[in-house]
């Protein structure tokens, strides 16, 4: 038996990013980005405010679609198909694709509303199955203990950080493959951090995921890859241990011992 | 620190005076909301009886009420709010949901701005033009399409406004889950809007069912009960008008009362809009 092989599990691609620009009108924010995102790992995306990370994640689910006079070029390839292509059917991609961002934002109906609403979307599913699918994804959020009495309540009821956790539910619902956190913790108090940091723990082992966050602990702590940018460039990818250690750029360097940023 | 006190107490004059201003121009206003309101009551009150509202507009000299002006103006309100209604809603949706960044969103926003402001006799004589003249005679249909052409900015104005203020990142946050635009719009944005949007919709029912203009060259008036749209056809407005005009003592007693009624009708729809924007920002 090869030992090599099985110590080591095979890493696939689950998305490559390859020659990537980006543009908001004139402006290029994203410049010549080549990266993989690694299946059932978490990748995070570091570097100081404006350097684009959140504007590479809006590219990984055509966000950027929604607004005028912002364009991509180059390649990201999902399972081997150039998502960025014109005919690439956005609504599926993003049901495939899921993203959580920086301020909760449950929709204005019930908390069981919020995650059937989209599942109803893309699935013929009988009652009970749905109430099924929506006490599964609270639990996997950590939240089903704190709503299972009030499901009929509304989703802004919620704390923040419950939001939050509703908002991740929701997203995991519908049964996605990656999942992109657009700084997920920025709003919340250090205990719903937490909770949130130990469910991206859990959530990895079923799903894709990529993190933008402006902390560099948080990076260190959830994420196996690290890339860091800096105006709209990726200076360095590699192991999370490797970027916090013994970085190869001394801009990584500079950023990561907090001399600039 | 050293305090000059002639500049201190000129400032402190300066304030007692603005404070002042302030407030004899809020007393000013209400005053004289108060005073017609209080007019009204005493003209009014003491001829509303049920009889204003089970009889029809008498001939001078007889007893009657005002049933076929108010049935009349309900009717007609209730037809053009259900035309102009959807027209604003969608044309309002389009604005501010899919031509957001477009030239005739532009465009059109400053086309509605005039038509919201636009007196609103130039509607009855436009629709005197397109609809009385050719059919050779006023009706009911005429004057409930005069009351649609001014819901309509109204509902425009409210409608986009209402969906503006709800938050992209809402928005996002369906888009993100693969909705579709048609259904990110109808599930997420009019259910966060929806009070606003209603709150629009009452206020247009409160501005047109005072309009007199606007059917004076369309309905015009019937004295009699009628529930034919394609004849003249009654409403509260241009009776009040007519009544308080005529030199007979009891049809301007009667046109007190109409008076009475529609303001408080108005002065009720009012309420109820600004409960609901209120409950709106509770939430």
């Amino acid at each position: 038996m090869n030992l090599m092989s099985s110590n080591a599990p095979a890493v696939t691609e689950k998305l490559s990013i390859k020659n990537l620009n980006f543009y908001y009108g004139g402006h290029l924010a994203l410049k010549n980005i080549n990266m993989p995102l690694y299946e059932k790992q978490v990748t995070a995306f570091i570097g100081p405010s404006g350097c684009g990370k959140s504007t590479l994640l809006r590219v990984l689910n055509r966000m950027y679609d929604l607004y005028p006079h912002q364009r991509a070029d180059g390649e990201v390839l999902f399972d081997g198909t150039n998502i960025l292509q014109p005919k690439e059917d956005v609504n599926l991609l993003r049901a495939r694709i899921g993203m959580v961002f920086q301020k909760p934002t449950p929709f204005p109906m019930t908390i069981y509303e919020n995650i059937a609403f989209g599942v109803r979307m893309y699935e013929k599913i009988s009652k009970s199955d749905l109430d099924g699918r929506v006490e599964q994804c609270l639990r996997k959020a950590a939240l089903w203990s704190e709503v299972q009495n009030k499901l009929g309540a509304s989703g802004l009821s919620l704390s923040g950080g419950q939001q939050q956790r509703l908002c991740i539910a929701r997203t995991v619902a519908l049964r996605p493959d990656i999942i992109l956190f657009d700084e997920p913790c920025s709003a919340l108090d250090p205990i719903s951090t937490a909770r949130i940091e130990e469910l991206i723990d859990e959530l990895k082992q079923d799903y894709t995921i990529a993190i933008v966050t402006h902390n560099m602990q948080q990076a260190a702590r959830v994420s196996e890859k690290t890339a860091f940018m800096y105006l709209g460039e990726l200076i360095e990818f590699g192991d999370t241990k490797k970027i916090f250690t013994s970085p190869e750029a001394k801009r990584t360097q500079d950023y990561i011992t907090g001399r600039f940023g | 620190m050293a305090v000059d006190w002639a500049r201190y107490n000129r400032r402190k004059r300066r304030n007692t005076r603005t404070t002042f201003l302030c407030f004899s121009a809020t007393v000013l206003g209400v005053g004289i909301l108060g005073i017609i309101l209080g007019t009204l009551l005493y003209k009014g009150f003491s001829g509303l009886s049920l009889q204003v509202f089970t009889e029809m507009t008498p001939p001078p000299g007889n007893a009657g009420g005002l049933l076929n002006a108010i049935v009349g103006s309900l009717i007609m309100t209730g037809i053009g709010v259900a035309i102009g209604t959807p027209i604003g809603i969608l044309a309002g949706t389009y604005m501010a949901e899919y031509g957001r960044y477009s030239k005739l969103t532009m465009v059109v926003r400053f086309i509605n701005d005039i038509l919201l402001s636009a007196p609103s006799i130039v509607m009855g004589l436009f629709v005197y033009t397109i609809m009385v003249a050719p059919m050779g005679h006023f009706s009911g249909y005429a004057g409930a399409v005069a009351l649609a052409l001014l819901v309509i900015p109204i509902v425009v104005r409210t409608t986009e406004d209402m969906l503006l203020l709800v938050p992209g990142a809402l928005r996002e946050a369906a888009s993100a889950l693969g909705l579709p635009r048609s259904l990110v719009v109808r599930r997420v944005s009019y259910k966060a809007a929806r009070a606003g949007i209603i709150t629009g919709i009452l206020l247009a029912v409160a501005r047109v069912s005072g309009e007199t203009a606007p059917l004076l060259f369309t309905a015009l008036n019937n004295q009699f009960w009628s529930t034919d749209l394609n004849a003249p056809f009654s409403s509260l407005p241009v009776v009040i008008f007519q009544f308080a005009l005529s030199p007979y003592a009891d049809w301007q007693k009667l046109a007190w009362v109409g008076a009475l009624v529609i303001t408080l009708a108005v002065l009720a729809l009012s309420i109820a809009a600004r409960w609901l924007s209120s409950s709106r920002t509770t939430q």
